[in-house]
């Protein structure tokens, strides 16, 4: 017999069960089929208006910075200000997302690396697929139009969230998940991503940018 | 690493840690830190508590239907071209990630953290192939150089100080200067974030654990605050997942109910910094991300906990409150214990995994005073199972003659009543007339082991049992 064999006949008779029976088939298929929702928090509810400043909220929680933008088009102004004023370079990379892509980027003096980080990388920008407003947290998707290495490997990483896509709890992150890839799939990776890298490691000082970035910088897009 | 258990010297290696003074100075952090932001990440989101019963209820259905879920979830992770290996043992465990290596002639693996690679000692085993294995958790590579275990399943040099570390870094990164300034934490974190970089850059593959496992889309989800799970796990070529059977979880739905007690009970954040969902291998037209996922489910005798006194310990998401809280733990730490996992959880889960002969000790340290369970997010009866141990330790006669005299002994006047009474009002009327004068013994006979610590109060005179007689009459 095989290990997989072995394990699942160890299982079925630690539990008493032979795995035919109809009822645990059916509780089983049922409960993948359906996905029933458990006890949602009721903190990041409400209208847009107050999901947006509860994502905010809690963003800022969890150390990262947050400013709010009237259009896409004032996106690029924002981060070349935040570069400057940090004594940044005016350097970053990004993916291929039409969104950022559609930016006018031309108005300002930033210089644009295009594709993933080799980890030699200052700055990176990215775009969220959700924000998720009981916790501050955002939800990315690999893929050529943002490349995962980017949430990680730069040392400052930009993500711009349309205010639109800011749900009220991880439950409609999944729901948004499958209406853009059906039912039970999933991008490569999803980040969940709350605040700057951060480490305790060493007597429980909280330090930020441990492996990750060390700032977290959200652009929340108004309308676009 | 070592991993020899010592659990069975549990009481010499508590004594040892006790005399530890640095290790002391270390766990004051675990007392000040832990318990208060938990508390406040409780207290923070009302509905709290209803999400440990949600979570309780997700991990028992999970469990009745384990076989079940491990199947669905084992056909959507080959339908996405991603690889499945069941492991019975550590040793098959171990054999399956070598082979994996081999054939891709790796040279350097980065790791996540994971307990299950600490459980069947996958540094010693990657070690002894010939091939460099390095922890990225800033804890893990703390202990990784000195060549401990970790001391804490969320925390790993949790028992180690800032001068250690600086000691330690100053030992193993000699191509640095000198003279650099190593005096801040903040120094060290920026140390060890630029070697590793490098290491994460040029590593063959990856190897994290899971937090979880759905069966709905066949995704691994880890749990870190640093990042380094996911520098592990992007970068190199193959990325392989170690995971115990018990982390398969239904839906995303579930996941989100367990996401949301984890990392309050663990760290009192409510989210960790970074929760990544990963599914199956690089797609076309991915610029990033692994050409190889593997996931290796190792059981090593959880598939036989089923359905027995001890099922309800699989429920365990890791997430350290119950050593957190744990007065034990907060004298001694973790090395004490002797295996992989300590605290709590780790007295019940180490009998079960390695023998009650060698782990058997273990349920012994506590006080039974149930803060584990108050705290555990999934409502384990962590006092409740220890003590099923200590009945099965004593059934099988481990324990002491000195300790089954003695109870063997109160067991004769607990079983007659009025005898019990009798002697015991009797002993404390002794005992009230002898310490009278100075209200307190700092050495009894046949109690020195607990005399040598702290005096014991004298007896007023009278027992409890007759106290309790006295005040329950009527007042006329």
């Amino acid at each position: 017999m095989s290990a997989r064999d072995d394990i699942l006949a160890n299982i079925r008779a630690s539990l008493g069960v032979t795995g035919a029976e109809a009822p645990r088939r059916f509780a089983a298929k049922e409960r993948l089929a359906q996905s029933p929702e458990g006890v949602i928090p009721r903190r990041g509810q409400g209208d847009p208006a107050a999901r947006v400043a509860t994502f905010k909220a809690e963003a800022e929680r969890a150390q990262a910075s947050v400013a709010e933008v009237a259009g896409a088009a004032d996106v690029p102004n924002e981060i070349a200000r935040y570069l400057r004023e940090a004594n940044l370079p005016a350097t970053f990379r990004m993916g291929e997302d039409a969104r950022l892509a559609a930016m006018p980027w031309s108005e300002t003096a930033l210089e644009i690396l295009r594709g993933p980080s080799d980890g030699h990388d200052l700055n990176g920008v990215s775009a969220a697929f959700a924000g998720v407003a009981e916790s501050g947290t955002l939800a990315l998707c690999s893929g050529p139009d943002n490349p995962t290495t980017i949430n990680f490997l730069p040392d400052n990483h930009f993500v711009v969230v349309f205010e639109r896509d800011i749900v009220a709890d991880y439950e409609s992150v999944w729901r948004k998940l499958r209406e853009r890839y059906g039912k039970g799939a999933m991008p490569r990776t999803l980040n969940l991503i709350t605040g700057p890298s951060r480490s305790a490691d060493i007597e429980q000082t909280l330090l930020l940018g441990a492996h990750g970035p060390r700032r977290l910088h959200i652009v929340m897009v108004r309308d676009g | 690493m070592t991993h020899q258990p010592t659990s069975s010297h549990f009481k010499e290696n508590a004594h040892e840690a006790l005399r530890d003074a640095p290790l002391q100075k270390a766990l004051v952090h675990v007392r000040s830190n832990f318990i208060q932001k938990r508390a406040e990440a409780a207290q923070r989101l009302p509905e709290f508590e209803a999400l440990r019963d949600s979570a309780r209820d997700i991990k028992n259905h999970t469990l009745k239907h384990l076989d079940l879920y491990l199947e669905a979830y084992e056909a959507k992770v080959r339908e996405l071209g991603g690889e499945v290996h069941y492991a019975a043992t550590a040793k098959q465990g171990l054999d399956i990630i070598l082979d994996i290596c081999r054939k891709r002639g790796a040279k350097t693996v980065t790791k996540g953290k994971s307990m299950i690679a600490e459980e069947i000692g996958l540094n010693d085993a990657l070690e002894a192939a010939g091939i460099e294995a390095v922890e990225t958790d800033l804890g893990e590579y703390i202990i990784q150089l000195r060549g401990e275990a970790p001391s804490h399943i969320i925390a790993p040099a949790v028992h180690v100080n800032k001068d250690e570390v600086e000691n330690e870094f100053r030992r193993a990164h000699l191509h640095l200067p000198k003279d650099r300034d190593l005096s801040e934490p903040a120094q060290l974190l920026g140390e060890a974030r630029g070697v590793l970089r490098d290491k994460f850059l040029n590593a063959d593959i990856g190897i994290t654990g899971a937090n979880f496992l759905i069966a709905e889309t066949g995704t691994s989800i880890i749990v870190t605050n640093e990042g380094n799970g996911d520098l592990t796990q992007i970068l190199p070529k193959v990325h392989i997942v170690i995971a115990s059977l018990e982390k398969i979880t239904p839906t995303l739905a579930d996941a989100a109910q367990l996401l949301r007690v984890l990392a309050r009970s663990a760290t009192g954040q409510d989210m960790s910094v970074y929760t990544t969902l990963s599914t199956g291998p690089r797609r076309p037209g991915d610029p990033d991300g692994p050409e190889e996922y593997h996931v290796v489910l190792l059981d090593n005798g959880r598939s036989s906990m089923l359905g027995g006194e001890f099922e309800d310990m699989l429920r365990c998401i890791r997430c350290g409150a119950c050593m957190n809280h744990c007065p034990v733990y907060h004298a001694v730490g973790g090395h004490a214990y002797g295996w992989v996992y300590p605290g709590p959880m780790g007295a019940v889960l180490t009998p079960t995994l390695i023998g009650v002969k060698e782990g058997g000790q273990l349920p012994n340290a506590s006080t039974f005073c149930g803060r584990c369970e108050e705290v555990c997010p999934v409502r384990i009866p962590l006092p409740g199972m220890m003590r099923h141990w200590r009945e099965r330790e004593f059934e099988r006669h481990l324990s002491p003659t000195t300790v089954r005299a003695g109870l063997a002994f109160w067991a004769f006047f607990a079983k007659r009543p009025t005898l019990y009474r009798l002697a015991t009002s009797f002993g404390m009327r002794a005992l009230h007339l002898i310490g009278r004068a100075k209200g307190r013994f700092s050495f009894l006979p046949l109690a020195r082991g607990w005399t040598r610590y702290r005096d014991l109060p004298a007896p007023q005179g009278a027992t409890f049992q007759s106290q309790w007689r006295a005040k329950s009459r009527p007042v006329a």
